[in-house]
Parts: structure tokens; C-alpha cells; sequence
């Protein structure tokens, strides 16, 4: 009877077990697959001219494969989103975790939360018909499909992240800090900017880290505002970001196009590996205090 | 220096102060003593109004500090609670250097000046009589501190904003023994400058530093006299039943 039980006990844990190598095996498998494939291109083309060539023609009669536009891009979009959405993110999660009233801040966390759950599609596509009317109409340029236009539409997909992940960190600082502030005779706003968010800086920095990586690693959303041309990045012009030019040529690529493509997606993978690294440092951080 | 006047406190409905009246008098030192639960932290909460900050809390009565009542609609809180400090039950400094945890209230009151705030940082750190165990560690962060140090920072933050009466949760409830007779010692040499309210558990802590005491329970004063009578000879039975302790 004993054995049967410790049998079942024994099955259990080695399901338990299966499962998770699944997992684990999904991510070596990738890893692996990407580099193995990512690496034939970057040995052909060498790995500067890779990286810093500033031109990429991949199906000209003399191709070029330089993906200095797509990095440049993926890095100013990504600081431009940061720039415009942790702002308004960190101000809204100070709002709702310190000074709401309980109804707003319920209302508010669904509408966050709803956010969060559109998909990139139809922010790419709201982001098409009136971002991008609206920027040619505004700026008088030529054409309102952009960087700026793919940074206005990431900065409003990284807001859900930054306010989440800011709002745990500043509910996670002791009532004690604030009582003393508001005990010597500080106002409640001078206490939440000078006592709540630096004792949540290490959250706050892991809200804005987990930012920068959704904002890296979109694609169909700003593939529909950006205009899609390998320009090297300017606010009014056309651009492409790394993820969009895998995206894009994938469908009609062969040989060495096709094999730049998965080099394309190695060098993503190892810009999210290092995020990642990141913000597992802030999380610990903000844990140990 | 403060006096209170049929004060009653509800929390939501649930009445937790009953028609408390008392005049507690400057440069001296005066104990709340009950069981837990007796509404002597509610009403030391009062007098600085931190209760404030507890939605439902309906509050009747009036207190009078220096004359005017900290109630009355035009009376600034912040103000008020720069002059009535407070040291809380747990030490709660800030997560920043001992340097700034003093500074913090002076720099929220408009001081910047480097010297001004050197000046004062030493000064307060000296009345709590702690400078010599921090003075060559000012920069680094207070939780580096024991308990006992703590505490005694988090009064030298509220002497730093220079106020006339300090409030005091029971300060020694998470404290050994020896910190807490640096506390004790130090409670009494404050009072030659500032009016202490203390809330505390230990009886023998109130009659070793307090001038007066007021017994409290179930939300209401039972007495309130110089602590010598309180604990010599009380007047009320149920004085008598928790000081001999039948209860609490």
C-alpha cells in the first residue's frame, strides 16, 4: 500500500519534472537554433560590416547587408518611448498607489489593465489611421508614417508595464517611512517624492527596465505606424527597427537574404538576453531591501 | 501647555475615546498607561493628528495647544506636527544615511544651507545623545544601526525640527533592556527643554521617568494625577487592579 502511494508520489514528480524541462528545452532549443543559424551570414558579410554598414539593400543586384539603420532605430525608438511613456507611467502609478481614493484607483487598474491587453495589432492599426494622418497634418511632412509615429504608439503599449510594476513597488514601502515624514511636519506630496519613490527606486527602475523590452521587442505594432524603409533613423522619416525587418522580408527571402534575416534575429535575441539581465539585477535589488 | 477638553474619537462607529479631559503641563514628562487596546496610542495619535490619515475617523471635542484648537479649520498640520514630533513604536528611519534622516525635516521646512544643516544635524544627534556612536559614520545608510540606535536617531530627526512637544508610542516596546534605560535616560534629560508624552507598557518605565500619569481603559480616562499618588495610592479600584496587576 505504502509503495503504491510513494509510486503515485514518484510519477507525479517526474511529470512535474517533464514539464518544466519542456519549457527549459523550448528556450536552449531557441537559443541554440538562432545562433547556429545566425552565425553563417555574420562570417560571409563579417561581422562589422554587419553590424555598423549603413546601408541595407538585400535584393539589389549588388546586395548589402548593413544593419546599422535597424539597431540605430530599435535604440532611439525604444529611448523615445522611454522618454515620453516613463513620465507619464511613473505619475500615474505615484496617483493611483498614494493619493487616489480607493473608487478611482479600481477604475483606473482595469483601465490599465485593459490597456495591456490590446493587442498590438490594433494599437499598429489606431496608430495608422489617426496617428499618422495626424503627424503629416501636424508637422507638414510628406508622410506621417515615421519613427516619431512608432514612438508615440510604443510609448502608450510600455505605459501598462511601468504602472503595474511602479504601483508594487511604491505599495511595498513600509507605512512606517511615510508616517515619519508626515510626522515631522511634511505635506503628503513632499513625502511620496522624497520618501515613497526613493525607497521604491530599485522597482521603479525594474518597471522602466521591463519597459525597454516590450518596447524592444515589438514588431507588428510599429511594422504598421514606421513606414518600413531601411532609412538610417530620423523623427519625420520612414524606418525600419530590427524586429520589422525580420518580420517584413521573411515571407520572400532565400540564401544569403534569408540567413541575414536569422542574424538579424540573433543580435535582437542577445539586445532582450542583455534587458533581461538588467532587470533581473533591479528585481533582486528592490527584493533584498 | 496642552489642554483637552471632552475629546471623543470614533472610528467609523465604533467609539474609541470617551469625553476625555486633561491638562498636561510643559517641560515634564507624562505617562499613558493601559491595557492594550485602551485607546492611549488613539489619543496620543490625537494630539499631532495622525489619526488623520485613518479614513472613518470622526473626532468631538476640542485640544487646546498654546490656546488654539488643533482642530479649528484654519489650523495648519503641517505646521502642527512640526511642533508636536513624534517617535513611533518600531524605529522607522529613513533608508538613507544618518546625515540625511536628520536633515530630512529641516530641508522639508526650506533650510539648504550646508552649514545650517552641518549645524544642526550635530546639534540634534548631541540632544539625543547619540553623536559620538555615529558622528564618524554620518553617510552611512541608518539601518546600519542597532535597534536602540535607531530609535535614538528617530528622536534626534524629531528634535531637528525644533518643536516644543514630543510624543512617544511606547519607544522602548521593541528594544533590550540596556537601550531601552538609554531611552529612559534620555527622555529625562530632554525635558528640560520639551514636554514629553509617553505611551508605554511598563509600569515600572512610568515610574521611573514620568512627572504625571493618566490610567486609561475601554476608551475612557480613569485617573490621571502626579505619578507618585497614581502609583501609590490610586483612587479608582480599576487604577488599583492594573497597577498591582490583577489585569492587563
Amino acid at each position: 500500500m505504502k509503495n503504491r502511494k510513494q509510486l503515485a508520489e514518484n510519477a507525479v514528480h517526474g511529470v512535474f519534472l517533464l514539464l518544466g524541462l519542456i519549457t527549459v528545452g523550448c528556450v536552449l532549443l531557441i537559443t541554440v537554433y538562432l545562433i547556429i543559424s545566425g552565425i553563417p551570414a555574420i562570417r560571409q558579410i563579417g561581422l562589422f560590416n554587419f553590424l555598423f554598414g549603413r546601408e541595407w539593400a538585400s535584393t539589389a543586384a549588388e546586395p548589402a547587408f548593413g544593419i546599422l539603420p535597424f539597431i540605430l532605430t530599435s535604440i532611439y525608438g525604444t529611448v523615445g518611448a522611454i522618454i515620453l511613456g516613463v513620465p507619464v507611467g511613473f505619475m500615474t502609478a505615484v496617483y493611483l498607489a498614494k493619493v487616489a481614493p480607493p473608487r478611482v484607483k479600481a477604475a483606473a487598474a482595469h483601465a490599465v489593465s485593459l490597456l495591456a491587453g490590446i493587442p498590438s495589432v490594433v494599437c499598429g492599426l489606431i496608430g495608422m489611421r489617426v496617428l499618422v494622418p495626424g503627424i503629416r497634418a501636424l508637422f507638414n511632412v510628406p508622410d506621417g508614417a515615421s519613427l516619431l509615429a512608432a514612438i508615440i504608439v510604443l510609448a502608450v503599449m510600455i505605459l501598462p508595464s511601468i504602472i503595474n510594476v511602479s504601483i508594487t513597488a511604491l505599495e511595498a514601502v513600509p507605512k512606517e517611512y511615510e508616517e515619519a515624514s508626515l510626522a515631522l511636519g511634511a505635506t503628503p506630496v513632499e513625502t511620496y517624492f522624497r520618501v515613497s519613490v526613493p525607497a521604491a527606486k530599485s522597482g521603479i527602475a525594474a518597471a522602466v527596465v521591463l519597459g525597454v523590452g516590450r518596447a524592444v521587442g515589438e514588431a507588428m505594432a510599429v511594422m504598421m505606424v514606421a513606414g518600413n524603409a531601411a532609412n538610417m533613423p530620423s523623427l519625420f522619416e520612414s524606418v525600419r527597427f530590427l524586429t520589422t525587418a525580420v518580420a517584413s522580408e521573411m515571407s520572400y527571402s532565400g540564401g544569403l537574404q534569408r540567413q541575414a534575416l536569422f542574424s538579424i534575429a540573433l543580435v535582437l535575441f542577445l539586445f532582450i538576453m542583455l534587458i533581461n539581465a538588467v532587470l533581473n539585477f533591479f528585481l533582486k535589488r528592490s527584493k533584498e531591501k | 501647555m496642552i489642554t483637552v477638553n471632552d475629546l471623543c474619537l470614533w472610528y467609523g462607529s465604533a467609539q474609541a475615546l470617551h469625553h476625555i479631559n486633561m491638562a498636561i503641563p510643559e517641560k515634564s514628562i507624562t505617562a499613558l498607561i493601559g491595557p492594550s487596546g485602551c485607546g492611549k496610542s488613539t489619543f496620543l495619535k490625537t494630539l499631532n493628528r495622525m489619526n488623520d490619515l485613518i479614513p472613518g475617523v470622526k473626532i468631538s471635542g476640542e485640544v487646546l495647544y498654546n490656546g488654539e484648537n488643533i482642530f479649528a479649520p484654519g489650523v495648519d498640520v503641517n505646521m502642527l506636527r512640526k511642533e508636536i514630533g513624534m517617535a513611533f513604536q518600531k524605529p522607522n528611519p529613513f533608508p538613507m544615511s544618518i546625515y540625511d534622516n536628520i536633515a530630512y525635516g529641516p530641508r522639508t521646512h526650506g533650510i539648504t544651507s550646508r552649514i545650517q544643516l552641518d549645524d544642526i544635524v550635530e546639534r540634534s544627534l548631541r540632544g539625543a545623545a547619540i553623536w559620538d556612536e555615529v558622528k564618524d559614520r554620518l553617510k552611512k545608510n541608518a539601518h546600519g544601526l542597532s535597534g536602540g540606535q535607531q530609535q535614538r536617531l528617530c528622536i534626534a530627526r524629531a528634535l531637528a525640527v525644533e518643536p516644543d512637544v514630543i510624543l512617544m508610542d511606547e519607544p522602548t516596546s521593541a528594544l533590550d533592556p540596556i537601550s531601552t534605560s538609554k531611552i529612559e535616560e534620555l527622555a529625562i534629560s530632554l525635558k528640560e527643554k520639551y514636554t514629553i508624552i509617553i505611551v508605554t507598557h511598563n509600569m515600572q518605565q512610568a515610574v521611573r521617568i514620568s512627572d504625571k500619569t493618566a490610567f486609561f481603559l475601554l476608551g475612557e480616562m480613569i485617573e490621571y494625577d502626579d505619578t507618585e499618588k497614581i502609583f501609590a495610592m490610586p483612587r479608582d479600584k480599576r487604577t488599583e487592579d492594573y497597577i498591582t496587576g490583577r489585569f492587563g
